[in-house]
C-alpha cells in the first residue's frame, strides 16, 4: 500500500451546537465549535492537531468519528473492511448504521481523562472484551486470549484483567484506554490529549508506547493536544486550530522553524526548550478567546494579534499554500518575519531533544 | 484414567484454581454465594450505622412474623384476650399496660407492625420499579416525552406527599391494598427524579462515549452501563423511602384508613389511645409510637450507611480529578 | 429592577404550564384513577342505586369525562369550587375562613424549624465529627423518624395533662373566643392590632405546642441540609483564604460562609413548605386546629366530594404560588442567577 496515500480526507467539516435561548426568543444562535476545517491524514503518519482549550479540536475529533453528528462537511475514509481485499472510500458523515458499525472497527479513540473513561464497575477484562462482544468477534475463550495479548502489548500483565480500574495509577489506566482502542485492530486512532492528564514523568512513557505501537501495528494517529511541546515529538505534520478553524498546517520541523501565522508564533514561544543559553521572547497573548457564538469579523485572531492591520479586521483570510506542504491562513504571511523556536540552531535543537527522549 | 488427571494438570498450570476447575451448576451457585457473602462482609466492615440499621429492621421483621404466626407467644392473644383489668399502667403482668378493651398492649405491639411492614415494602418496591423504569426511559429518550413526564413528576413531587396519600387512600378505600397503591403512587416521582438525573449524568460520561465509539447499541448502553450505575442511588433512596413510608402508613392508620379495628396496628392503637389521653393513659400512645420510631430509624440508618458507603468513593474520585 | 420584573414575568409564564399539569394530575387522581368516585365515596354504605345515581348527577359525573374536565378547569378559573355537601356553603368560602389558621400555624412552625434546625446545623458543621456533632446528627435523624402525631400527643400528655401549662386544643380559649373578634384571621396579628394583651397571651399559649410539633417535622431536614451545606462551604478555598488572613473563626462562619451556605437551603424552601402542609394535616387534627388541612380530613371522613376536590386544588394553587415566590426571592439574593 502506498504509504503517502491519504487514509482520511476531511472537507469543510462543521459542527454547530444550538444555544439554549430564552423561552420565547425567535433568534436561533449556535456555537460554531468547528467551523469548516479541511485536513488530510496520510496513511501511517501522526498528524498533530493543536489549539487552546475551546478552539474546537476535541469536537473536531468527535465529529470525525461521528460521536457527535457533524452539521455539514465530509469525512472521507479509505476503508479496507468494507471492501475486502481492496479499499473503498466512504463518507463517515453519510455512512449507514451498518456501515458505521464496521467503520468503528477501523477508527478508534483514546480519551484525555483516564479516570472517567473507564467504567468503575467493570473489571479491566470486561472493559476490554466489550468491544469484541459488541461486534460478536471471536469465541469466548479466544476473546480472553485477545485481551491478554492487547494487555501485554500496552505493557500490562494478563492478570490485571481481573482488577477494577480504581486499582490502577493514571498512567496504567491510560494504557488500559489504549488497549481498548487497540482491541478491534483499528487503522486510525484519534488520540484526544492522551497525556495531558498525566504526570509529566509518565507522559514520556505513554508517548513512547504510542510511537512503538504505531510502528508495530502500522497505525495512523490524529494527535490532539493543547500545546505544541507534546506534539513536537510525535507528529510528522501539525495543524493549528483557532476558534473552529485551521489557521496553519505544516510539517512539524517546518512549522517550528518557519511559522507563518502569528498565533503559531505565540504557541511556539510557549514551548520550553532544554537549553540554558537559549532565550526567546515569550509572546503573551492578550485578551480572551472570542466567543464562538459571535466570532469576530475578518480574521478570527485579529483582536489578539499584535500584527493586525486594517484588512485583518475586514476579510477572512483563506488557508493557502505559502510554500510546499505549508498552509497558513494569514493575510500577512508573506510580509511578516516570525520568531521560530530556536534562532541559533534551528533543526538541531528539535532533533536532539527528540533523541534524548528516545534514549531514556 | 487419563481423563481423571486432566483437570488436575490444568488446575496446576493456571494461577487460579477457581477459574479452571470444571464447574457443575451446583458449584457455580456455591461459588457465587461465597463471592456474594464475602463481598457483603467486606462492604459491612466498619459500617456500624449500617449494621445497627440492618439489625433493627431484621429484628422487627422477625418479631412481626413470629407474633402474627404464634399470637400466644406472650401468653396473651393480641385480639382475643380480653380479661385484663381495664386501662392499667405497665405492670409485671402487662409490661406495657392494658387498653380500654382490657387487652394486653405488649402483645398488640409485637404484632402491630404487620400492616406497616407489608405496605412499606410493597409500596416502595412498586414505586421503585415504576419510577426507575420511567426515569430510565425519560432520561434516555429525551424530547417531549421527557419534558411532559418531568413536568408531571415535578407537579406530583411538589404536592405535599402526606395529603396526596390521604386523598388517594380516600379514593381507593381503606385497607392494606389501597394503602399500598396510594403510598406507591406518592413515591414514584422520587425514583423518577433520581434515576433520570443519574441517567443524564452517566450518559455524558466518557466511558459511555468510549463504548459508543466502539459501536454499541443504545439498548446495550442502558442495560450494561447506565442501569448498574443507578443502582447505588436507588438503594440509598429506597431505604430513606422505607423510613418515610413507615411514618406515612402509621399516619394513615392513625387517621383511620388502615386495617379494620380489632387487628393490632401501631397507628390505629395510638388513635385509640388519644381518646384516653385526658385520663393520663400515656402507655397507650408511648409504646406504639416508640415502635414506629425505632423501625423508621432502622431504615433511616440503613440509608445513611449506604450513602456513606457510596459517597466516600465519590469524594475520593473528585479529589483525583 | 426591570430585569427582575422581566424575570418574574417569565417565571410566571413558566408556572402556568406547571400549574396546568398539576391541576390535570389532581383531576386524574380524583376522577379517573379509582374508577368511580361515587361508589368509592358511598361504598360500604347501604344506599340504593337511585341515591347513587342522584349523587352522580348532582356532581356532574354523568357527563363525559372531557366535559367534566372542562367544567373542572372552568370552575377553578371562575373561582367556583361548588358547594360543600355538609354545610351547603360555597367550598371556597369554607377554605378562605380556615386558610389564615393554617398559614399562621405553618409560619410559626417554620420559625421553630429555622431556629432549631438551622442553628443546630451550623453548630454541628463547626464541630464536625466531634461528640456534639454526633449528638446533633442523632437528633436530626430521630426527628426524621418521629411520627408527628405521636410527638404531638406526647407533648399533650406532658404539658397539658400532667403539667397543665398549655391548652390541648383550638386557637383561643373558650371564654375569650366569644369576645374576641378577628380582623385578618391571623390571631396573633389580630390580638396585637386590638392591643389585647390577655388574648395575645392566650393565643400564644395555644400556638406553642402545635407550632413546635409541626416545626420538628422540618427540623431534621433543615438541620441536615444546613450542616452539609456549611461543611461544603467551610472546605472551600475562599474560607481558607479568610482564615489565613487571620479572620476570627466566628466571623469566618458568620460572615463568609453562612450566606453562601444559605442559598441551597432557600432553593428547597418550596419543598419544605410542602412538608409543612403535609405535617399540618396531622397537627391540625390532633390539636383541633381549624385550618384547611383538618377541613380536608373531615371532608374525607364525611365523603364530601366537592370539599375534597376544592381543598386539594386550593393547596395545589397555594404550593405553586409559594414555589413561584421562592424562585423570585432566590433570584434576588443569589447574584449568580441569570435573568
Amino acid at each position: 500500500m502506498d504509504k503517502l496515500e491519504n487514509l482520511m480526507e476531511v472537507r469543510s467539516l462543521k459542527k454547530y451546537f444550538p444555544v439554549q435561548e430564552k423561552l420565547f426568543s425567535s433568534r436561533h444562535r449556535s456555537v460554531k465549535a468547528v467551523d469548516g476545517i479541511d485536513l488530510d491524514i496520510q496513511n501511517g503518519e501522526t498528524l498533530g492537531l493543536v489549539g487552546e482549550s475551546g478552539c474546537g479540536k476535541t469536537t473536531a475529533g468527535r465529529a470525525i468519528l461521528r460521536l457527535v453528528k457533524p452539521t455539514a462537511g465530509e469525512v472521507r475514509f479509505r476503508s479496507t473492511r468494507l471492501a475486502p481485499g481492496g479499499t473503498q472510500e466512504v463518507d463517515v458523515v453519510k455512512a449507514s448504521r451498518a456501515q458505521m458499525k464496521i467503520l468503528r472497527r477501523e477508527m478508534q479513540i483514546i480519551f484525555q481523562d483516564p479516570y472517567s473513561s473507564l467504567n468503575p464497575r467493570m473489571t479491566v477484562g470486561a472493559i476490554l472484551a466489550e468491544p469484541l462482544a459488541v461486534h460478536r468477534l471471536l469465541a469466548r475463550k479466544d476473546r480472553r486470549r485477545r485481551v491478554e495479548q492487547v494487555l501485554s502489548a500496552v505493557g500490562l500483565r494478563p492478570e490485571h484483567m481481573r482488577r477494577y480500574p480504581h486499582e490502577f495509577s493514571g498512567g496504567q489506566r491510560q494504557r488500559i484506554g489504549i488497549a481498548r482502542a487497540l482491541i478491534l485492530n483499528p487503522r486510525l486512532i484519534i488520540c484526544d490529549e492522551p497525556v495531558s492528564a498525566l504526570d509529566v514523568s509518565i507522559q514520556a512513557q505513554v508517548l513512547n508506547l504510542l510511537e512503538d505501537l504505531q510502528k508495530d501495528l502500522e497505525l495512523t494517529y490524529l494527535f490532539i493536544a493543547h500545546d505544541l511541546s507534546v506534539v513536537k515529538h510525535i507528529s510528522k505534520r501539525v495543524a493549528v486550530m483557532y476558534l473552529g478553524k485551521v489557521v496553519e498546517l505544516a510539517p512539524t520541523e517546518e512549522l517550528f522553524v518557519r511559522p507563518r501565522h502569528p498565533y503559531t508564533e505565540a504557541l511556539i514561544s510557549a514551548v520550553p526548550v532544554p537549553d540554558p543559553d537559549f532565550h526567546t521572547e515569550r509572546i503573551l497573548l492578550e485578551g480572551d478567546v472570542p466567543s464562538p457564538i459571535d466570532p469576530p469579523p475578518g480574521c478570527p485572531f485579529h483582536p489578539r494579534c499584535r500584527y493586525a492591520r486594517e484588512i485583518c479586521r475586514e476579510e477572512l483570510p483563506p488557508l493557502r499554500e505559502v510554500s510546499p506542504q505549508h498552509f497558513t491562513a494569514c493575510h500577512l504571511a508573506d510580509k511578516l518575519q516570525l520568531q521560530p523556536i530556536d534562532a541559533g540552531a534551528p533543526e538541531g535543537a528539535i532533533a536532539t531533544s527528540r533523541e534524548q527522549r528516545r534514549g531514556k | 484414567m487419563p481423563n481423571r488427571e486432566e483437570p488436575q494438570r490444568e488446575g496446576s498450570r493456571s494461577p487460579s484454581k477457581l477459574d479452571t476447575v470444571r464447574r457443575s451448576p451446583l458449584s457455580i451457585i456455591f461459588l457465587r454465594l461465597v463471592k456474594w457473602t464475602s463481598r457483603g462482609r467486606v462492604a459491612l466492615q466498619g459500617q456500624t450505622i449500617l449494621k445497627i440499621g440492618l439489625v433493627i429492621v431484621i429484628a422487627f421483621v422477625l418479631m412481626t412474623v413470629i407474633a402474627n404466626k404464634f399470637p400466644l407467644i406472650t401468653g396473651y392473644h393480641p385480639t382475643l384476650y380480653r380479661d385484663a383489668p381495664r386501662l392499667q399502667p405497665p405492670s409485671l403482668h402487662h409490661w406495657m399496660g392494658t387498653d380500654h378493651l382490657q387487652r394486653d398492649v405488649f402483645s398488640r405491639i409485637l404484632a402491630g407492625g404487620y400492616a406497616s411492614l407489608i405496605v412499606a415494602f410493597s409500596a416502595v418496591a412498586l414505586s421503585m420499579a415504576a419510577g426507575s423504569i420511567l426515569g430510565w426511559i425519560s432520561g434516555f429518550v429525551g424530547g417531549w416525552l421527557d419534558r411532559v413526564l418531568s413536568l408531571a413528576m415535578d407537579a406530583i413531587y411538589s404536592f405535599p406527599s402526606m395529603i396526596l396519600a390521604i386523598v388517594l387512600v380516600a379514593m381507593f378505600g381503606s385497607g392494606i391494598a389501597p394503602m399500598i397503591w396510594a403510598v406507591a403512587f406518592v413515591y414514584i416521582p422520587t425514583y423518577f427524579r433520581v434515576t433520570r438525573a443519574e441517567v443524564l449524568q452517566v450518559r455524558e460520561t466518557t466511558y459511555v462515549e468510549a463504548i459508543r465509539a466502539v459501536g454499541a447499541s443504545s439498548a446495550r448502553i442502558i442495560v450494561r452501563h447506565v442501569a448498574p450505575n443507578t443502582v447505588n442511588a436507588i438503594m440509598a433512596v429506597s431505604s430513606f423511602n422505607l423510613a418515610d413510608a413507615i411514618l406515612t402508613v402509621a399516619a394513615l392508620s392513625f387517621l383511620g384508613f388502615g386495617l379494620p379495628p380489632p387487628a393490632p396496628d401501631w397507628g390505629f392503637d395510638i388513635q385509640n389511645g388519644q381518646k384516653f389521653l385526658q385520663s393520663g393513659a400515656w402507655w397507650l400512645i408511648t409504646f406504639p409510637g416508640l415502635m414506629i420510631i425505632i423501625l423508621s430509624l432502622g431504615f433511616g440508618l440503613i440509608g445513611e450507611g449506604i450513602s456513606d458507603l457510596v459517597n466516600p468513593r465519590r469524594r475520593r474520585k473528585r479529589k483525583r480529578l | 429592577m426591570s430585569r427582575i420584573l422581566r424575570y418574574v414575568s417569565q417565571r410566571l409564564l413558566l408556572t402556568l404550564p406547571m400549574l396546568f399539569i398539576l391541576l390535570t394530575v389532581v383531576f386524574l387522581i380524583l376522577r379517573v384513577l379509582p374508577g368511580d368516585p361515587v361508589s368509592a365515596m358511598l361504598g360500604g354504605r347501604n344506599v340504593s342505586q337511585e341515591v347513587m345515581e342522584s349523587y352522580r348527577v348532582k356532581l356532574g359525573f354523568d357527563k363525559p369525562l372531557l366535559t367534566q374536565y372542562v367544567d373542572y378547569l372552568g370552575g377553578i378559573v371562575r373561582g367556583d369550587f361548588g358547594n360543600s355537601l355538609r354545610t351547603g356553603r360555597p367550598v371556597l368560602y369554607e377554605l378562605f375562613i380556615r386558610f389564615p389558621a393554617t398559614i399562621e400555624l405553618a409560619l410559626w412552625g417554620m420559625l421553630v424549624a429555622v431556629l432549631l434546625g438551622f442553628t443546630s446545623g451550623v453548630i454541628a458543621a463547626t464541630r464536625a465529627d466531634r461528640p456534639l456533632d454526633h449528638a446533633i446528627r442523632v437528633f436530626h435523624i430521630s426527628s426524621f423518624a418521629m411520627p408527628l402525631f405521636w410527638l404531638g400527643l406526647m407533648l399533650q400528655i406532658i404539658f397539658c395533662v400532667k403539667l397543665g401549662w398549655f391548652p390541648v386544643a383550638g386557637r383561643i380559649g373558650g371564654r375569650l373566643a366569644f369576645s374576641f373578634h378577628s380582623i385578618t384571621g391571623f390571631y396573633v396579628l389580630d390580638a396585637i392590632l386590638r392591643w389585647d394583651g390577655k388574648a395575645l397571651l392566650d393565643i400564644l399559649r395555644h400556638l406553642v405546642l402545635p407550632a413546635f410539633t409541626l416545626g420538628i417535622a422540618l427540623t431534621g431536614l433543615q438541620g441536615r441540609m444546613t450542616r452539609a451545606s456549611m461543611l461544603e462551604n467551610l472546605n472551600q478555598d475562599y474560607v481558607t483564604t479568610a482564615r489565613s488572613k487571620g479572620v476570627p473563626e466566628r466571623l469566618v462562619v458568620l460572615q463568609h460562609t453562612l450566606r453562601n451556605a444559605l442559598i441551597p437551603i432557600i432553593t428547597v424552601f418550596g419543598l419544605q413548605f410542602a412538608v409543612l402542609m403535609g405535617g399540618a394535616v396531622l397537627t391540625e387534627t390532633i390539636f383541633s386546629w381549624p385550618g384547611i388541612a383538618s377541613y380536608l380530613v373531615r371532608a374525607i371522613e364525611a365523603r364530601d366530594y366537592p370539599s375534597i376536590q376544592g381543598a386539594v386544588v386550593f393547596i395545589a394553587l397555594f404550593i405553586s404560588a409559594v414555589n413561584l415566590f421562592v424562585d423570585v426571592f432566590y433570584s434576588v439574593i443569589d447574584p449568580r442567577v441569570r435573568y
